[in-house]
Protein backbone atom coordinates (compact mmCIF):
# COMPACT_ATOMS: atom_id res chain seq x y z
CA UNK A 1 0.00 0.00 0.00
CA UNK A 2 1.74 3.59 -0.20
CA UNK A 3 1.78 5.67 2.61
CA UNK A 4 2.07 9.35 2.50
CA UNK A 5 5.06 10.64 4.90
CA UNK A 6 5.95 14.13 6.23
CA UNK A 7 9.42 14.14 6.29
CA UNK A 8 10.86 16.05 9.53
CA UNK A 9 14.28 15.95 8.43
CA UNK A 10 14.73 20.00 7.53
CA UNK A 11 12.04 22.65 7.61
CA UNK A 12 11.10 22.33 3.61
CA UNK A 13 8.91 18.66 4.88
CA UNK A 14 8.70 17.28 1.96
CA UNK A 15 5.57 14.94 1.23
CA UNK A 16 7.20 11.05 0.63
CA UNK A 17 4.77 9.00 -0.99
CA UNK A 18 6.72 5.24 -0.23
CA UNK A 19 4.89 2.01 -0.68
CA UNK A 20 5.35 -0.41 1.97
CA UNK A 21 5.48 -3.13 0.35
CA UNK A 22 8.13 -2.14 -1.75
CA UNK A 23 10.55 0.39 -0.13
CA UNK A 24 12.59 1.04 -2.61
CA UNK A 25 9.54 2.58 -4.65
CA UNK A 26 9.63 6.12 -3.20
CA UNK A 27 9.08 9.71 -4.45
CA UNK A 28 8.13 13.40 -3.48
CA UNK A 29 11.34 13.43 -1.74
CA UNK A 30 13.74 16.57 -2.10
CA UNK A 31 17.35 14.20 -0.84
CA UNK A 32 18.05 11.61 0.07
CA UNK A 33 17.41 12.22 3.61
CA UNK A 34 13.78 12.31 2.73
CA UNK A 35 14.53 8.49 1.82
CA UNK A 36 16.05 7.46 4.55
CA UNK A 37 13.11 9.08 6.64
CA UNK A 38 10.45 7.31 5.10
CA UNK A 39 11.79 3.97 4.96
CA UNK A 40 12.47 3.88 8.82
CA UNK A 41 9.38 5.62 9.48
CA UNK A 42 7.80 2.10 8.23
CA UNK A 43 10.66 0.07 9.70
CA UNK A 44 11.64 1.41 12.95
CA UNK A 45 10.13 5.32 13.72
CA UNK A 46 12.84 6.85 15.76
CA UNK A 47 13.05 10.73 17.24
CA UNK A 48 15.87 13.26 18.94
CA UNK A 49 13.91 14.05 22.69
CA UNK A 50 14.36 17.09 23.82
CA UNK A 51 13.12 18.61 27.50
CA UNK A 52 14.39 19.76 30.62
CA UNK A 53 16.02 18.26 34.00
CA UNK A 54 15.80 19.78 37.18
CA UNK A 55 19.69 22.26 38.11
CA UNK A 56 20.28 23.73 41.82
CA UNK A 57 23.04 26.59 41.81
CA UNK A 58 22.30 27.80 37.97
CA UNK A 59 20.76 31.11 37.00
CA UNK A 60 17.28 29.30 36.26
CA UNK A 61 15.79 25.86 38.06
CA UNK A 62 15.91 23.81 34.63
CA UNK A 63 18.80 22.95 32.40
CA UNK A 64 17.93 21.85 28.71
CA UNK A 65 18.72 19.07 27.20
CA UNK A 66 18.35 16.37 24.42
CA UNK A 67 18.90 12.85 23.27
CA UNK A 68 22.59 13.37 21.19
CA UNK A 69 20.73 11.24 18.31
CA UNK A 70 17.55 9.46 17.61
CA UNK A 71 15.71 7.15 19.95
CA UNK A 72 12.87 4.44 19.04
CA UNK A 73 9.64 6.63 18.99
CA UNK A 74 8.09 3.95 21.57
CA UNK A 75 10.73 4.59 23.71
CA UNK A 76 10.09 8.41 24.06
CA UNK A 77 7.74 8.58 27.07
CA UNK A 78 9.70 5.84 28.93
CA UNK A 79 12.74 8.20 28.38
CA UNK A 80 10.61 11.55 30.01
CA UNK A 81 10.38 9.26 33.29
CA UNK A 82 13.83 8.83 33.36
CA UNK A 83 14.36 12.69 32.79
CA UNK A 84 11.59 13.79 35.40
CA UNK A 85 13.75 11.80 37.78
CA UNK A 86 16.70 13.11 37.32
CA UNK A 87 18.46 16.39 39.13
CA UNK A 88 22.11 18.07 38.53
CA UNK A 89 24.29 20.93 39.96
CA UNK A 90 25.63 23.56 38.04
CA UNK A 91 28.18 24.18 36.87
CA UNK A 92 27.36 22.27 33.65
CA UNK A 93 29.05 22.93 30.43
CA UNK A 94 26.21 22.54 26.73
CA UNK A 95 27.40 18.92 25.49
CA UNK A 96 27.86 17.21 28.77
CA UNK A 97 26.24 13.85 29.28
CA UNK A 98 23.39 13.72 31.49
CA UNK A 99 22.38 10.51 31.30
CA UNK A 100 24.88 7.51 29.39
CA UNK A 101 22.97 5.16 27.15
CA UNK A 102 19.61 5.83 27.53
CA UNK A 103 17.65 3.02 28.24
CA UNK A 104 20.12 1.00 26.51
CA UNK A 105 19.64 2.72 23.36
CA UNK A 106 23.28 3.77 23.14
CA UNK A 107 22.26 7.21 23.16
CA UNK A 108 22.98 9.67 25.78
CA UNK A 109 21.18 12.66 27.03
CA UNK A 110 22.88 15.64 27.04
CA UNK A 111 23.04 19.54 28.33
CA UNK A 112 21.97 22.06 25.38
CA UNK A 113 23.39 24.94 27.42
CA UNK A 114 26.19 26.12 29.55
CA UNK A 115 24.85 26.64 33.12
CA UNK B 1 32.82 55.69 31.95
CA UNK B 2 33.27 56.01 28.24
CA UNK B 3 29.89 55.88 26.76
CA UNK B 4 30.75 56.61 23.07
CA UNK B 5 30.19 53.80 20.31
CA UNK B 6 30.89 52.98 16.82
CA UNK B 7 27.76 50.59 16.77
CA UNK B 8 25.30 49.98 19.90
CA UNK B 9 22.86 47.11 19.43
CA UNK B 10 19.52 47.25 20.85
CA UNK B 11 18.44 43.40 22.07
CA UNK B 12 20.90 40.06 22.23
CA UNK B 13 18.59 37.83 20.58
CA UNK B 14 19.88 35.77 17.43
CA UNK B 15 19.48 39.30 15.74
CA UNK B 16 21.36 41.42 18.19
CA UNK B 17 23.93 38.78 18.01
CA UNK B 18 24.86 38.36 14.46
CA UNK B 19 24.52 42.24 13.85
CA UNK B 20 27.25 42.81 16.66
CA UNK B 21 29.65 40.47 15.31
CA UNK B 22 29.23 40.98 11.80
CA UNK B 23 29.76 44.79 12.62
CA UNK B 24 32.94 43.80 14.92
CA UNK B 25 34.13 41.85 12.03
CA UNK B 26 33.79 44.86 9.52
CA UNK B 27 35.86 46.96 11.71
CA UNK B 28 33.29 48.87 14.11
CA UNK B 29 36.05 49.20 17.18
CA UNK B 30 33.28 49.53 20.00
CA UNK B 31 30.47 47.49 19.59
CA UNK B 32 27.68 47.73 22.77
CA UNK B 33 24.85 45.15 22.87
CA UNK B 34 21.80 46.19 25.52
CA UNK B 35 19.71 43.31 26.41
CA UNK B 36 16.93 43.60 28.88
CA UNK B 37 17.06 40.39 30.20
CA UNK B 38 19.43 38.58 32.75
CA UNK B 39 20.97 36.47 30.02
CA UNK B 40 21.87 36.70 25.84
CA UNK B 41 20.34 34.53 23.56
CA UNK B 42 16.61 36.11 23.67
CA UNK B 43 13.69 33.77 23.14
CA UNK B 44 16.34 30.58 22.05
CA UNK B 45 16.74 30.16 25.45
CA UNK B 46 13.38 28.37 25.84
CA UNK B 47 13.23 27.16 22.50
CA UNK B 48 14.81 23.84 23.48
CA UNK B 49 13.34 21.95 20.65
CA UNK B 50 15.44 20.79 18.44
CA UNK B 51 15.55 22.24 14.23
CA UNK B 52 17.52 25.14 14.39
CA UNK B 53 20.77 25.98 12.71
CA UNK B 54 20.61 23.54 9.52
CA UNK B 55 20.84 25.93 7.07
CA UNK B 56 23.64 28.37 9.19
CA UNK B 57 25.49 25.55 10.77
CA UNK B 58 24.38 22.58 8.31
CA UNK B 59 23.45 20.45 11.46
CA UNK B 60 20.47 20.19 13.92
CA UNK B 61 21.05 22.27 17.18
CA UNK B 62 18.19 23.37 19.91
CA UNK B 63 17.78 26.82 20.65
CA UNK B 64 19.23 27.07 23.40
CA UNK B 65 22.78 26.10 21.51
CA UNK B 66 22.45 27.95 18.56
CA UNK B 67 22.52 31.10 21.04
CA UNK B 68 25.46 29.52 22.81
CA UNK B 69 27.44 29.01 19.54
CA UNK B 70 27.17 33.28 18.85
CA UNK B 71 27.74 33.66 22.42
CA UNK B 72 31.24 31.99 21.99
CA UNK B 73 31.53 33.88 19.06
CA UNK B 74 31.84 37.09 21.49
CA UNK B 75 34.84 35.99 22.91
CA UNK B 76 37.68 37.88 22.40
CA UNK B 77 35.99 40.14 20.12
CA UNK B 78 35.88 43.01 22.21
CA UNK B 79 31.86 43.17 21.97
CA UNK B 80 31.06 44.78 25.60
CA UNK B 81 27.04 43.36 26.58
CA UNK B 82 25.40 45.08 29.24
CA UNK B 83 22.36 42.77 30.48
CA UNK B 84 19.57 43.48 32.99
CA UNK B 85 19.55 46.87 31.40
CA UNK B 86 16.46 48.34 29.71
CA UNK B 87 16.29 50.94 27.13
CA UNK B 88 14.48 53.43 27.45
CA UNK B 89 14.89 55.46 24.06
CA UNK B 90 16.68 55.71 20.87
CA UNK B 91 16.97 59.45 19.84
CA UNK B 92 17.58 60.24 15.87
CA UNK B 93 21.10 61.66 16.50
CA UNK B 94 21.81 57.96 18.03
CA UNK B 95 21.97 58.73 21.36
CA UNK B 96 20.43 55.91 23.44
CA UNK B 97 18.80 55.70 26.83
CA UNK B 98 18.93 52.48 28.80
CA UNK B 99 18.57 51.94 32.58
CA UNK B 100 20.01 49.28 35.32
CA UNK B 101 20.64 48.66 38.93
CA UNK B 102 24.63 49.55 38.37
CA UNK B 103 24.74 52.30 36.07
CA UNK B 104 21.71 54.20 36.83
CA UNK B 105 19.76 56.25 34.36
CA UNK B 106 22.63 57.00 31.52
CA UNK B 107 22.97 57.60 27.79
CA UNK B 108 25.14 55.76 25.56
CA UNK B 109 26.23 57.99 22.41
CA UNK B 110 26.45 55.81 18.91
CA UNK B 111 27.85 55.93 15.38
CA UNK B 112 25.02 53.78 14.42
CA UNK B 113 22.34 51.72 16.42
CA UNK B 114 20.85 48.54 14.96
CA UNK B 115 17.17 48.12 16.49
CA UNK B 116 17.28 43.78 17.15
CA UNK B 117 14.04 43.70 19.63
CA UNK B 118 12.52 40.85 18.19
CA UNK B 119 8.68 40.65 18.59
CA UNK B 120 5.50 39.93 21.02
CA UNK B 121 2.70 37.76 21.07
CA UNK B 122 -1.15 38.20 20.34
CA UNK B 123 -2.78 38.05 23.39
CA UNK B 124 -6.69 37.13 23.71
CA UNK B 125 -7.23 40.84 23.93
CA UNK B 126 -5.90 41.65 20.55
CA UNK B 127 -7.99 38.95 18.72
CA UNK B 128 -10.66 39.74 21.52
CA UNK B 129 -12.06 36.22 22.34
CA UNK B 130 -15.52 36.25 24.05
CA UNK B 131 -16.10 35.12 27.42
CA UNK B 132 -15.12 35.18 31.47
CA UNK B 133 -11.92 35.93 32.67
CA UNK B 134 -10.76 33.20 34.58
CA UNK B 135 -6.99 31.68 34.97
CA UNK B 136 -5.21 29.20 32.83
CA UNK B 137 -5.47 31.23 29.10
CA UNK B 138 -1.72 31.82 28.66
CA UNK B 139 0.28 32.77 25.07
CA UNK B 140 2.28 30.13 24.10
CA UNK B 141 5.08 31.65 24.36
CA UNK B 142 4.24 32.74 28.40
CA UNK B 143 3.60 28.88 28.65
CA UNK B 144 6.77 27.81 26.98
CA UNK B 145 8.61 30.22 29.28
CA UNK B 146 7.32 28.74 32.80
CA UNK B 147 7.80 24.99 31.23
CA UNK B 148 11.20 25.35 30.39
CA UNK B 149 13.03 28.03 31.98
CA UNK B 150 10.95 28.55 35.01
CA UNK B 151 10.16 24.82 35.66
CA UNK B 152 6.22 25.30 36.68
CA UNK B 153 3.91 23.25 34.42
CA UNK B 154 1.00 25.32 33.00
CA UNK B 155 -2.14 22.87 33.24
CA UNK B 156 -3.04 19.32 32.94
CA UNK B 157 -6.36 19.54 30.27
CA UNK B 158 -5.22 21.58 27.41
CA UNK B 159 -6.60 23.08 24.60
CA UNK B 160 -4.78 25.28 21.99
CA UNK B 161 -5.90 28.34 19.33
CA UNK B 162 -3.76 29.08 16.70
CA UNK B 163 -1.74 26.18 14.90
CA UNK B 164 1.84 28.16 14.30
CA UNK B 165 4.73 26.67 15.24
CA UNK B 166 4.85 27.71 18.80
CA UNK B 167 1.48 26.14 19.05
CA UNK B 168 2.60 22.74 17.57
CA UNK B 169 5.87 22.61 19.07
CA UNK B 170 3.82 23.49 22.91
CA UNK B 171 1.42 20.91 21.89
CA UNK B 172 3.92 17.95 22.22
CA UNK B 173 5.82 19.93 25.04
CA UNK B 174 2.66 19.54 27.28
CA UNK B 175 2.17 15.75 26.07
CA UNK B 176 5.23 14.82 27.23
CA UNK B 177 5.32 16.24 30.48
CA UNK B 178 2.30 14.91 31.32
CA UNK B 179 -0.62 17.35 29.81
CA UNK B 180 -3.61 15.90 28.03
CA UNK B 181 -3.90 18.06 24.70
CA UNK B 182 -7.22 17.66 23.66
CA UNK B 183 -6.89 19.36 20.13
CA UNK B 184 -5.29 22.17 18.36
CA UNK B 185 -7.82 24.54 16.50
CA UNK B 186 -6.92 27.30 13.43
CA UNK B 187 -9.07 29.62 12.62
CA UNK B 188 -7.96 29.69 8.87
CA UNK B 189 -8.28 26.63 6.47
CA UNK B 190 -4.80 25.95 6.95
CA UNK B 191 -2.17 25.38 9.02
CA UNK B 192 0.33 28.20 10.07
CA UNK B 193 2.93 26.12 10.86
CA UNK B 194 5.65 24.20 9.41
CA UNK B 195 4.43 20.78 7.94
CA UNK B 196 6.94 19.01 10.01
CA UNK B 197 5.72 20.18 12.97
CA UNK B 198 2.43 18.89 12.12
CA UNK B 199 3.96 15.58 11.90
CA UNK B 200 6.33 15.52 14.60
CA UNK B 201 4.28 17.84 17.45
CA UNK B 202 0.82 16.55 16.14
CA UNK B 203 0.12 13.30 14.51
CA UNK B 204 2.75 11.53 16.70
CA UNK B 205 0.58 11.95 19.67
CA UNK B 206 -2.47 11.75 18.25
CA UNK B 207 -3.80 15.40 18.44
CA UNK B 208 -6.44 16.32 16.74
CA UNK B 209 -6.29 19.62 14.13
CA UNK B 210 -9.38 21.50 13.36
CA UNK B 211 -8.78 23.84 10.57
CA UNK B 212 -11.78 26.63 10.27
CA UNK B 213 -12.20 26.72 13.94
CA UNK B 214 -12.22 28.98 16.49
CA UNK B 215 -12.79 29.76 20.12
CA UNK B 216 -16.04 31.61 20.76
CA UNK B 217 -16.68 31.25 24.59
CA UNK B 218 -14.69 30.72 27.55
CA UNK B 219 -15.71 29.64 31.46
CA UNK B 220 -14.22 29.27 34.64
CA UNK B 221 -14.93 30.90 37.63
CA UNK B 222 -11.68 31.28 39.00
CA UNK B 223 -9.74 28.29 36.44
CA UNK B 224 -10.73 27.70 33.23
CA UNK B 225 -13.79 24.94 33.03
CA UNK B 226 -13.98 24.82 29.71
CA UNK B 227 -13.72 26.46 26.07
CA UNK B 228 -16.11 26.49 23.38
CA UNK B 229 -14.68 25.85 19.48
CA UNK B 230 -17.36 27.24 16.50
CA UNK B 231 -16.80 26.07 12.72
CA UNK B 232 -16.22 29.53 10.68
CA UNK B 233 -17.51 30.44 7.41
CA UNK B 234 -15.48 31.36 4.47
CA UNK B 235 -15.58 34.99 5.73
CA UNK B 236 -14.21 33.76 8.95
CA UNK B 237 -17.82 34.36 10.70
CA UNK B 238 -18.75 31.88 14.11
CA UNK B 239 -21.83 29.23 12.21
CA UNK B 240 -24.21 28.71 14.78
CA UNK B 241 -24.82 24.97 15.92
CA UNK B 242 -21.66 24.12 15.14
CA UNK B 243 -20.37 24.29 18.86
CA UNK B 244 -17.76 21.92 20.46
CA UNK B 245 -17.78 22.27 24.62
CA UNK B 246 -14.03 21.47 25.63
CA UNK B 247 -13.56 20.19 29.05
CA UNK B 248 -10.60 22.12 30.15
CA UNK B 249 -7.86 23.71 32.14
CA UNK B 250 -6.21 25.63 29.80
CA UNK B 251 -5.97 27.47 26.52
CA UNK B 252 -2.67 28.26 24.88
CA UNK B 253 -3.06 31.21 22.62
CA UNK B 254 -0.83 31.27 19.34
CA UNK B 255 -2.19 33.35 17.76
CA UNK B 256 0.34 35.75 15.84
CA UNK B 257 3.20 37.81 16.70
CA UNK B 258 4.07 41.56 16.71
CA UNK B 259 7.24 43.39 16.35
CA UNK B 260 7.99 45.24 18.94
CA UNK B 261 8.71 48.95 17.45
CA UNK B 262 7.90 51.07 20.91
CA UNK B 263 11.38 52.55 20.88
CA UNK B 264 11.84 52.62 17.13
CA UNK B 265 8.22 55.00 16.39
CA UNK B 266 9.31 57.20 19.41
CA UNK B 267 12.90 57.50 17.49
CA UNK B 268 10.52 58.91 14.69
CA UNK B 269 11.30 55.08 12.29
CA UNK B 270 8.70 55.29 9.73
CA UNK B 271 7.16 51.75 10.24
CA UNK B 272 5.65 49.88 7.28
CA UNK B 273 1.77 48.89 8.27
CA UNK B 274 2.35 45.59 6.50
CA UNK B 275 5.08 44.24 8.22
CA UNK B 276 4.30 45.78 11.75
CA UNK B 277 8.25 46.77 11.44
CA UNK B 278 11.01 49.56 9.99
CA UNK B 279 10.41 50.88 6.30
CA UNK B 280 14.35 49.56 5.34
CA UNK B 281 16.86 49.90 2.79
CA UNK B 282 18.52 46.91 1.54
CA UNK B 283 21.11 47.03 4.01
CA UNK B 284 18.28 47.20 6.45
CA UNK B 285 18.83 51.11 7.50
CA UNK B 286 15.74 52.29 8.27
CA UNK B 287 14.42 55.88 7.09
CA UNK B 288 16.76 57.70 9.95
CA UNK B 289 20.42 57.62 8.87
CA UNK B 290 22.49 55.62 10.95
CA UNK B 291 19.41 53.44 12.30
CA UNK B 292 19.19 49.97 11.35
CA UNK B 293 16.85 47.17 12.11
CA UNK B 294 16.82 43.61 11.96
CA UNK B 295 15.33 40.00 13.27
CA UNK B 296 11.85 40.02 14.19
CA UNK B 297 11.48 43.44 15.20
CA UNK B 298 11.41 44.17 11.25
CA UNK B 299 9.26 41.28 9.93
CA UNK B 300 8.66 37.80 11.92
CA UNK B 301 10.48 35.50 10.28
CA UNK B 302 9.79 31.78 10.43
CA UNK B 303 13.33 30.37 10.87
CA UNK B 304 15.94 31.72 13.38
CA UNK B 305 18.42 30.83 10.46
CA UNK B 306 17.23 33.55 8.51
CA UNK B 307 16.82 36.31 11.29
CA UNK B 308 20.85 35.49 11.48
CA UNK B 309 21.57 36.16 8.06
CA UNK B 310 19.83 39.44 8.06
CA UNK B 311 20.94 40.56 11.20
CA UNK B 312 24.68 39.93 9.38
CA UNK B 313 23.62 42.36 6.45
CA UNK B 314 22.04 45.21 9.01
CA UNK B 315 25.39 44.78 10.98
CA UNK B 316 27.92 44.98 8.05
CA UNK B 317 26.23 47.80 7.05
CA UNK B 318 26.01 49.98 10.44
CA UNK B 319 29.74 48.90 10.65
CA UNK B 320 30.54 50.60 6.95
CA UNK B 321 28.68 53.81 7.78
CA UNK B 322 30.33 54.55 10.88
CA UNK B 323 33.74 53.46 8.93
CA UNK B 324 32.48 55.89 6.18
CA UNK B 325 30.99 58.78 8.21
CA UNK B 326 27.82 57.90 6.96
CA UNK B 327 26.15 56.58 3.56
CA UNK B 328 25.96 59.23 0.33
CA UNK B 329 22.42 60.77 0.00
CA UNK B 330 20.58 58.42 -2.57
CA UNK B 331 18.64 60.21 -5.61
CA UNK B 332 15.08 59.35 -6.47
CA UNK B 333 16.47 58.76 -9.36
CA UNK B 334 18.75 55.84 -8.23
CA UNK B 335 15.89 54.59 -5.77
CA UNK B 336 14.29 51.49 -6.68
CA UNK B 337 11.20 50.98 -4.46
CA UNK B 338 9.47 47.47 -4.11
CA UNK B 339 5.76 46.88 -3.31
CA UNK B 340 3.54 43.92 -2.68
CA UNK B 341 1.66 43.23 -5.90
CA UNK B 342 -1.73 40.99 -6.00
CA UNK B 343 -1.48 38.24 -3.66
CA UNK B 344 1.34 39.22 -1.72
CA UNK B 345 1.06 40.50 1.71
CA UNK B 346 4.43 42.63 2.23
CA UNK B 347 7.76 42.82 0.79
CA UNK B 348 11.31 43.85 2.65
CA UNK B 349 13.16 45.53 1.59
CA UNK B 350 11.04 48.51 1.10
CA UNK B 351 13.63 49.95 -1.19
CA UNK B 352 16.96 49.66 -2.68
CA UNK B 353 19.81 51.92 -3.43
CA UNK B 354 20.92 51.06 -6.98
CA UNK B 355 24.61 52.74 -6.21
CA UNK B 356 24.89 50.63 -3.23
CA UNK B 357 23.64 47.34 -4.45
CA UNK B 358 26.96 44.85 -4.96
CA UNK B 359 25.65 41.94 -7.16
CA UNK B 360 22.05 41.70 -6.23
CA UNK B 361 19.50 42.49 -3.67
CA UNK B 362 17.21 39.31 -2.13
CA UNK B 363 13.57 40.61 -1.66
CA UNK B 364 11.84 38.52 1.03
CA UNK B 365 7.96 38.33 1.16
CA UNK B 366 5.01 36.54 2.19
CA UNK B 367 2.05 35.85 0.04
CA UNK B 368 -1.55 36.00 1.38
CA UNK B 369 -3.22 32.86 1.22
CA UNK B 370 -2.41 29.58 -0.22
CA UNK B 371 -1.80 28.75 -3.98
CA UNK B 372 -1.01 25.80 -5.96
CA UNK B 373 1.02 25.74 -9.51
CA UNK B 374 1.32 29.32 -9.93
CA UNK B 375 4.03 31.74 -10.49
CA UNK B 376 5.54 34.53 -9.02
CA UNK B 377 5.99 38.05 -11.35
CA UNK B 378 8.79 40.76 -10.61
CA UNK B 379 7.50 43.53 -12.58
CA UNK B 380 8.58 47.56 -13.49
CA UNK B 381 6.15 49.45 -14.83
CA UNK B 382 4.07 46.94 -16.72
CA UNK B 383 7.19 44.98 -17.38
CA UNK B 384 7.81 41.45 -16.74
CA UNK B 385 11.27 41.14 -15.48
CA UNK B 386 11.08 37.85 -14.27
CA UNK B 387 8.91 34.65 -14.02
CA UNK B 388 9.53 32.13 -11.22
CA UNK B 389 6.99 28.92 -11.60
CA UNK B 390 6.03 27.93 -7.69
CA UNK B 391 4.27 24.52 -7.08
CA UNK B 392 3.11 25.40 -3.31
CA UNK B 393 2.79 29.14 -1.70
CA UNK B 394 2.12 28.92 1.61
CA UNK B 395 1.80 32.03 3.94
CA UNK B 396 3.83 31.04 6.57
CA UNK B 397 6.49 30.39 4.46
CA UNK B 398 8.46 33.11 3.63
CA UNK B 399 9.29 33.49 0.15
CA UNK B 400 12.49 35.33 -1.97
CA UNK B 401 13.72 36.60 -5.05
CA UNK B 402 17.32 37.66 -6.13
CA UNK B 403 16.90 40.73 -8.08
CA UNK B 404 20.57 41.24 -9.72
CA UNK B 405 22.25 44.42 -10.24
CA UNK B 406 21.42 45.03 -14.08
CA UNK B 407 18.22 44.24 -13.35
CA UNK B 408 17.98 46.90 -10.60
CA UNK B 409 19.78 49.38 -12.94
CA UNK B 410 17.05 49.44 -15.36
CA UNK B 411 14.62 50.03 -13.13
CA UNK B 412 16.23 53.17 -11.25
CA UNK B 413 13.85 55.26 -10.35
CA UNK B 414 10.92 52.92 -10.64
CA UNK B 415 8.98 50.23 -8.48
CA UNK B 416 9.22 46.58 -8.83
CA UNK B 417 6.26 44.30 -7.91
CA UNK B 418 6.08 40.97 -6.78
CA UNK B 419 2.86 39.43 -7.12
CA UNK B 420 1.22 36.53 -7.53
CA UNK B 421 0.00 34.75 -11.04
CA UNK B 422 -2.59 32.27 -11.04
CA UNK B 423 -3.77 30.00 -14.13
CA UNK B 424 -6.76 32.05 -14.10
CA UNK B 425 -4.86 35.59 -14.32
CA UNK B 426 -3.48 34.33 -17.82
Amino acid sequence: MKREITCIVCPKGCLVTIDDANLEDVSGFGCPKGIEYAKNELLHPVRTVTSTVKIEGALHDRLPVRTNGDIPKELIFECMKLIRATKVSAPVRCGQVIIEDILGTGIDLIATRNA
Amino acid sequence: MNRNYDVIVVGGGPAGLAAALEANKNGAERVLIIERDKELGGILNQCIHNGFGLHYFKEQLTGPEYAQRFIDMLEGTGIEVKTDTMVLSVTPDKKVWAMNTEDGYCCFNAGAVVLAMGCRERTRGAISIPGERPSGVFTAGTAQRYINIEGYMVGKKVLILGSGDIGLIMARRMTLEGAKVLAVCELMPYSNGLKRNIAQCLDDYGIPLYLSHTVTDIKGKNRLESVTVSRVDENLAPIPGTEIEFDCDTLLLSVGLIPENELSRNAGVPIDRRTNGAVVWQDRQTEIDGIFACGNVLHVHDLVDFVTKESMIAGRAAAEYVKNGGFPETTAENTVSLAAGNGVSYVVPQKIAVERTEKFVEAFFRVRTTYKDSEIVVRADGEELNVIKKSQLLPAEMERVVLPKAMLQKAAGKEITIEVRTKGDN
